[in-house]
């Protein structure tokens, strides 16, 4: 099953990108560019919500999809598991307890089942939106800057994790920070101007760091370009 | 303990206005008169509390299920959306008042048409809130129900629903002080008990210190129910 977009938008009249097209292999593809260039449009596409903008083209995506955004869209009113099986409540099905009691502890969250949203802190709200996400079981992954409101620390903890949980799936990072994309990217991608750009990814495979070979140079190179585009 | 205060206050300032004008008591009688005629009629204003407190737990009751399920069947469809909204708004813009005549006629002097004005009260600001509350949802909460597939039943139920909670406690806070004025305003119109027809009795028969004593119960009938309603809005919204 291949995910993917092959189309033009209109925001109103004004185009926002045409003839754009975008493959999601397996693997991490991160999507940066300027505020407002579409990056998150393109997201909600693939995703089949809606947008403001008016589109005309193809969608490829599975049935079934892990998504993230920024905020960590939990329920206030459930439990941390509660909010793990959400999905499934939402489809109809049967809630599989263990598998979310399991994928909790996976995400470092073990014993703070019976929590609530406010009861935990940032970071750890968004590891139950990861939990969340990974109960789809989903090929493709959508994710909508949700590693931004995050510290340093529980950012970088956050995006390992992803990666590791995520492995084998068809990863889309919408994110303003080119640290991140280059950090996490098995390919890095540039909107800007309605176009769509592949810019240098580093080599062997990620979670990168700033000891990285070459990270220096691909990370102004990379600035270098976003600053181009504002 | 500060409720206790403010009655303390309340009851001093209107003793000494009481003392300070001279003002006779079938004017306005002292506290410690509406005390005395509070224990003088205690069976008759016990009796007469319990039918009005009846009719508005019955009211309030088969108000807050009403504005329940039409909050929920409006939320639900936006084509009954589109209808029933000016409706609820046109209800409201008829005074209750001038209602209640026509319900004693239709329905008798009996329980019926206190219980449906006190409905009639509770119904529109709970309707109204409670339906806000599960349209307000964020969209973004939404797109978890989207990305699901899930029916709208569904989105009602694990979505919108938890987040109109909060609203729906105080839709019912707001509801528990309007509800004992629906009784009352329906004893007044035609009754043979309750405190709305104590009171009306005391007036004609210049026994204001009954007036007074009624009215007292009536209002710590009314903060009770408030008071229960605070609770069910912090557990709602916990």
């Amino acid at each position: 099953m291949d995910a993917g977009l092959n189309g033009s938008a209109w925001y109103g009249e004004a185009p926002l990108f045409a003839g754009l097209q975008l493959a999601l292999p397996v693997g991490w593809t991160c999507l940066l560019g300027p505020s407002g260039a579409g990056k998150s449009t393109v997201l909600r596409l693939i995703a089949g919500l809606p947008t403001a903008v008016r589109f005309e083209g193809q969608v490829q995506a599975p049935a079934r999809i892990a998504y993230m955004a920024q905020e960590d869209l939990l329920q206030p009113r459930m439990s941390a598991l509660g909010n793990v099986v959400l999905g499934q409540r939402l489809r109809g099905g049967a809630p599989d307890w263990d598998h979310a009691r399991a994928l909790l502890a996976a995400v470092g969250l073990a014993g703070l089942e019976a929590r609530r949203p406010r009861e935990l802190s940032g970071g750890q709200r968004q590891r139950v939106a990861l939990a969340r996400a990974l109960m789809e079981d989903a090929p493709l992954a959508l994710l909508d800057e949700p590693f931004s409101a995050l510290d340093a620390a529980n950012r970088q903890k956050m995006q390992d994790l992803a990666r590791e949980r995520l492995a084998g799936c068809r990863v889309l990072l919408v994110t303003h920070d080119p640290f991140e994309a280059l950090r996490l990217g098995d390919r890095v991608l540039l909107l800007a101007d309605g176009r769509l750009e592949e810019l240098a990814a580093l080599p062997g495979p990620p979670p990168h760091g700033a000891q990285t070979p070459g990270f220096g140079a691909h990370y102004d190179a990379l600035l270098a370009r976003l600053v181009g585009t504002q | 303990m500060k409720g206790a205060l403010t009655v303390l206050v309340f009851a001093l300032v209107w003793q000494a206005l009481v003392w300070a004008t001279g003002v006779p008591p079938y004017i306005l009688p002292a506290p410690l008169a509406v005390v005395a005629a509070l224990s003088a009629n205690a069976g008759e204003l016990v009796a007469s509390a319990a039918v009005t407190g009846g009719e508005v737990l019955v009211g309030m009751l088969v108000g807050t299920v009403l504005g329940i399920a039409v909050a929920l069947a409006m939320a639900v469809s936006e084509r009954l959306r589109g209808i029933v909204r000016p409706a609820l708004v046109m209800s409201q813009a008829v005074p209750v008042f001038a209602l209640a005549p026509i319900l004693t006629l239709w329905m008798g002097y009996g329980l019926g048409s206190k219980i449906v004005i006190t409905v009639l009260i509770v119904f529109f600001p709970l309707t109204s809130v409670f339906l806000d509350g599960l349209l307000a949802t964020p969209d973004s909460v939404l797109d978890l129900g989207r990305l699901a597939g899930a029916s709208r039943w569904r989105v009602l139920v694990w979505l919108r629903i938890p987040h109109a909670l909060p609203a729906l406690g105080s839709g019912l806070a707001v509801a528990a002080v309007y509800a004992p004025i629906g009784a009352v305003i329906g004893e007044w119109v035609g009754a043979s008990r309750g405190l709305g027809y104590v009171m009306l009795m005391a007036n004609a028969r210049s026994k204001i210190d009954l007036m007074f004593a009624a009215l007292a119960v009536l209002v710590a009938m009314t903060m009770c129910l408030h008071w229960l309603a605070g609770r069910l809005t912090r557990w709602l919204a916990a």
